[in-house]
């Protein structure tokens, strides 16, 4: 079974945002939410480098510890997903996530941030496969239909990969290896342990976390 | 952004496993000064940028191409209206988890469940404490209407943050396995909504708390007695203190302080995480959301003991708030400065001791 990563390559992401487009575009995304963004670091000085970053899908995922409510799960792919009828909209995932990719529609009352919204790596959520409540929850599932992510495959540089780790691993480590150059895979130290691929995991699932 | 350069220029060298000499030399030409101990590449040929050219050290297989390295706060320009999401890397969160699925609980549980073993303890230990010299069967009127009010507006307010508090908190190893995940979402959307709108009154109650109380829980002599005393408590009887204890004594003080700064801070933190970023980032929000679920569980094992000696631990005492008039020894026994002085002005009050006249 494939476990799935996001490889963003720095060398070669050129800030066209098309990644964050797609992405909006592909799952309807509201109004000030974003699944995926593109960040700058050093704008404007040498070494400057642009990085697509979203929800990583990490191995230990902190935003699945630390939910009260218990609404996240990772499928078999490693795919880190959340069930919107269980979320509460606490924003304590936001707090624990290293990437900032919770994301709130603001449209309850004060101190009401309504149901959490990430990338889904185009997997959608625990909904039907290819229902409309599907789509209107969590937007498109493109992995059910064999394809895969929206925003790497819209990627005009091959800079954001989306895809099977070891995979993404050889083709960034023969990049490297012919540029004689690389700034690292950026998110993956965070995001995924070096030597274990993730388990799959649902809600009420037992582990130290939950004590 | 003056660190950058720096952190950008640990990448290719760890890529490249190389120390100082490739460092040294593009960042040392970023900022324009001569390359210290310039080695392999001459400076006029380092062009700008950190990992343009393929340096002599460059990977030759692909074990040497490094995917994990060491990532802290980096923060970078974003073209999307959310400056928020401008960090790439926030490892704090981390530090956060921990607090939230570790320390929190512990401290929590080891604070309220420890205050309450105290309590039964004690109870045990020391049982009831009594009125000594018996009911007078006379009353004084201690707690008009008004401060019997803001007391039980505080005090509901309090115990519905507090238990909705305790739900979220404790919710997911406790209620989850009992009632299941939809069940507890319910609960717990409930909970939030409860826990936001009771601070209303909560912090309402404590600002009238102030204006009714501030002037009699000023520390003074007789507090001092109080606490060498300590309040009595491992004594036979309800011994009095040397000096004559005013309208409140230290215990009843602390309690006072601790309500008014610490449900005030709870108040500060907690409204402060309700609006996210408009004051702190999310660094702050994980400080603001540790220092509010640590004082919320002191506040918790707090009023558990007050509680507790207002209602099943000393005779007497619930009247105060319950009736607003408490049993004259009990005033004579427990607050004999407040009394005495009170005792002037009894005349006006005349009309409220008709309970016990065959007392007398």
């Amino acid at each position: 079974m494939a476990r799935m990563k996001f490889l963003c390559d720095a060398e070669r992401c050129i800030e066209c945002n098309a990644c964050v487009t797609a992405c909006k575009n592909e799952h309807e995304v509201p109004w000030g939410m974003q699944r995926r963004r593109v960040i700058t670091l050093q704008d404007g000085q040498a070494g400057e480098r642009s990085i697509s970053m979203s929800c990583m899908h990490c191995t230990d995922a902190p935003c699945a510890a630390v939910c009260p409510v218990d609404c996240f799960y990772q499928t078999a792919d490693g795919v880190v997903l959340h069930s919107k009828d269980l979320c509460i909209g606490c924003g304590y995932c936001f707090y624990a996530c290293p990437f900032g990719a919770p994301q709130y529609p603001q449209t309850t009352n004060f101190g009401g941030r309504g149901k959490m919204d990430k990338c889904t790596f185009c997997t959608a959520g625990p909904e039907e496969d290819f229902s409309p409540v599907e789509y209107q929850k969590y937007g498109s599932n493109r992995l059910a239909e064999g394809k895969l992510p929206l925003c790497s495959e819209m990627c005009s540089t091959r800079s954001l990969m989306a895809g099977d780790g070891e995979v993404l691993e050889a083709i960034y480590k023969e990049r490297v290896l012919r540029r004689g150059y690389g700034s690292g895979a950026w998110g993956w130290s965070t995001a995924y342990a070096a030597d274990q691929p993730g388990n799959a995991f649902s809600p009420g699932r037992s582990g130290l976390d939950n004590v | 952004m003056k660190t950058l350069p720096i952190r950008w220029a640990a990448v290719p060298l760890l890529v490249l496993a190389l120390a100082a000499l490739l460092l040294a030399g593009p960042v040392a030409a970023q900022e324009g000064s001569p390359p210290p101990g310039a080695g392999v590449i001459p400076k006029e040929q380092v062009p700008p940028g950190l990992t343009q050219i393929p340096g002599p050290n460059s990977p030759r297989t692909a074990d040497d191409v490094i995917l994990y390295m060491d990532e802290s706060k980096l923060v970078g320009r974003i073209t999307i209206p959310d400056p928020a999401l401008a960090t790439l890397v926030q490892p704090e969160g981390r530090d956060w988890r921990y607090f939230r699925t570790r320390i929190e609980k512990w401290v929590a549980a080891i604070a309220i469940v420890g205050m309450a073993a105290a309590l039964l303890l004690f109870f045990v230990i020391r049982g009831r404490i009594r009125i000594e010299h018996g009911r007078a069967g006379r009353t004084v009127p201690r707690f008009n209407g008004l401060e019997r009010f803001t007391h039980w507006m505080t005090a509901l307010a309090f115990l519905a943050l507090a238990i909705t508090g305790l739900i979220v908190t404790f919710g997911r190893p406790l209620l989850i396995p009992l009632i299941g995940h939809s069940a507890f979402t319910a609960t717990a959307e409930t909970a939030k909504y409860i826990h936001n709108f009771s601070s209303v009154p909560f912090v309402l109650g404590i600002l009238l708390m102030i204006v009714l109380w501030i002037r009699d829980n000023i520390p003074g002599k007789a507090d001092i007695d109080w606490i060498r005393n300590m309040g009595g408590m491992f004594k036979g009887g309800s011994t009095h203190p040397l000096s004559e204890t005013g309208r409140f004594n230290a215990g009843q003080k602390g309690v006072f302080w601790s309500v008014v700064l610490g449900g005030l801070a709870l108040a500060v933190t907690g409204y402060l995480l309700m609006v996210p970023f408009y004051v702190t980032g999310i660094g702050g929000m994980q400080i603001l959301h540790i220092v509010h679920a640590v004082l919320g569980a002191l506040m918790i094992a707090g009023i558990l003991a007050h509680i507790y000696i207002g209602t099943v631990g000393m005779e007497g005492a619930f009247e105060a708030m319950g009736k607003g008039e408490v049993d004259e020894n009990w005033a004579i026994e427990h607050h004999r400065g407040w009394y005495e002085a009170h005792k002037r002005e009894l005349p006006r009050h005349g009309s409220t001791h008709g309970h016990g006249v065959s007392a007398e």
